[in-house]
């Protein structure tokens, strides 16, 4: 089963509700900064937890009030944006984990002239930078868990299908692709999976304990 | 859901603490919000000290973006659950949390009261249907948002009927739209 462009509503409400690894999130808040459409239908899932929130409550320890309002001086005046608009391809919660060391992208070969480079999160799952040569096909690869792949640049073909920038494809066990770059531009993805990737030729196959696909 | 949520205007109260920093304000909010930040961590698996903390923790936050809550975008409830769950990721998870890009423009200093008034009557509209699920559906969901729940389960399980948050993705984009023209 195969969800263009729109990101399943399992998996907005995941996020929504906090209950995803990290890897994943850093795909979807990334795509809900490119889609309009994504950011209402994740401010509806966080409605959904207000009104959870909201219905029930537990008892506070006695002193709570007055050690809250004796805080309330002390505490410093927050920022007045939580996060800035990033320039180029990398939307802002993305730029965070691309550039935390303060250093450039470290792409490393994986074959066919695709090159990834991993993103540090905190290892329920995996999430990548892909770059994909313009016209040049990934090795078809089935997967064991939820693959999710956003476009930064430029954008593929998966059968007649076509993923531009924003888009997002969710694929699953049962999905066997090929996606082929568009010719003109590398097309650069970010892609998650809480499983292994297991690719069909032999030497991608070979070679994934070795470079973590 | 509960009954004072449409007695009392919370949004006003956040937008006192925003722009007086109200005491008075904050401790009607501290005193309905505190008790539910609480309840939704101990039932996210904390225990009572460390939720109590949080709790605290997640009023301060409060005071100090009051000026961040937007009304026409989200109920007081709702910007209140989304600190929680990320002081519970924090805290809990031990993990992080990207969140999406601001959008380019930042919540008015005068919002417009005929939209706040909907984005209220949406939430109302919203805890009515959700009240209204199937008690093992709805316990479901719960179970979700207490963070109990994986991807997958959530996929399996709970099933949320999408006509429950339609009007609210409606209205949402509606905003949206209408401010990038």
């Amino acid at each position: 089963m195969m969800n263009r462009h729109q990101l399943p509503d399992t998996l907005l409400m995941g996020y929504a509700a906090g209950a995803l690894p990290e890897a994943f999130n850093v795909v979807i808040a990334t795509h809900v900064s490119l889609s309009d459409e994504a950011r209402a239908r994740l401010a509806a899932f966080e409605a959904v937890g207000g009104a959870v929130l909201d219905d029930d409550a537990a008892e506070m320890a006695e002193d709570s009030f007055d050690r809250m309002m004796a805080r309330l001086d002390m505490l410093p005046q927050a920022n007045a944006r939580v996060t800035e608009a990033a320039e180029g391809i990398f939307p802002a919660p993305l730029a965070d984990y691309v550039h935390r060391d303060g250093r450039s992208i470290r792409w490393r070969s994986i074959g066919a002239g695709v090159k990834q480079a991993i993103l540090r999160t905190d290892g329920r799952a995996s999430v990548r930078l892909l770059r994909i040569p313009a016209g040049q096909a990934v090795p078809d690869h089935g997967h064991r868990g939820t693959e999710l792949t956003l476009v930064l640049q430029g954008a593929f073909f998966d059968g007649n299908k076509r993923y531009g920038r924003g888009d997002i494809e969710v694929a699953n066990e049962e999905t066997e692709h090929t996606p082929i770059a568009e010719a003109g531009e590398d097309c650069i993805c970010l892609a998650a999976t809480d499983a292994p990737l297991r690719f069909k030729s032999l030497i991608p196959r070979l070679a994934q304990p070795f470079f973590r696909i | 859901m509960s009954q004072d949520q449409s007695e009392t205007d919370w949004a006003a109260l956040v937008m006192r603490v925003r722009d007086h920093q109200d005491k008075a304000a904050f401790a009607a909010l501290f005193r309905h919000f505190a008790p539910r930040v609480k309840g939704f961590l101990m039932k996210s698996g904390a225990g009572d000290t460390l939720a109590e903390e949080c709790a605290q923790d997640v009023m301060a936050t409060l005071w100090q973006k009051a000026h961040l809550f937007d009304p026409t975008r989200a109920s007081v409830a709702t910007w209140v659950f989304t600190i929680a769950r990320n002081r519970r990721i924090d805290a809990l998870r031990k993990s992080r949390r990207p969140e999406p890009e601001d959008l380019p423009w930042g919540p008015e200093p005068e919002p417009d009261q005929a939209e706040v008034l909907e984005m209220q009557q949406d939430t109302e509209r919203l805890g009515a249907a959700l009240a209204q699920l199937p008690q093992k559906q709805r316990a479901l969901i719960e179970r979700a948002y207490y963070g109990d729940l994986s991807h997958s389960e959530i996929a399996e399980e709970t099933g949320l009927p999408l006509g429950t948050i339609k009007s609210r993705i409606r209205l949402a984009l509606e905003r949206l739209r209408h401010h990038m023209s």
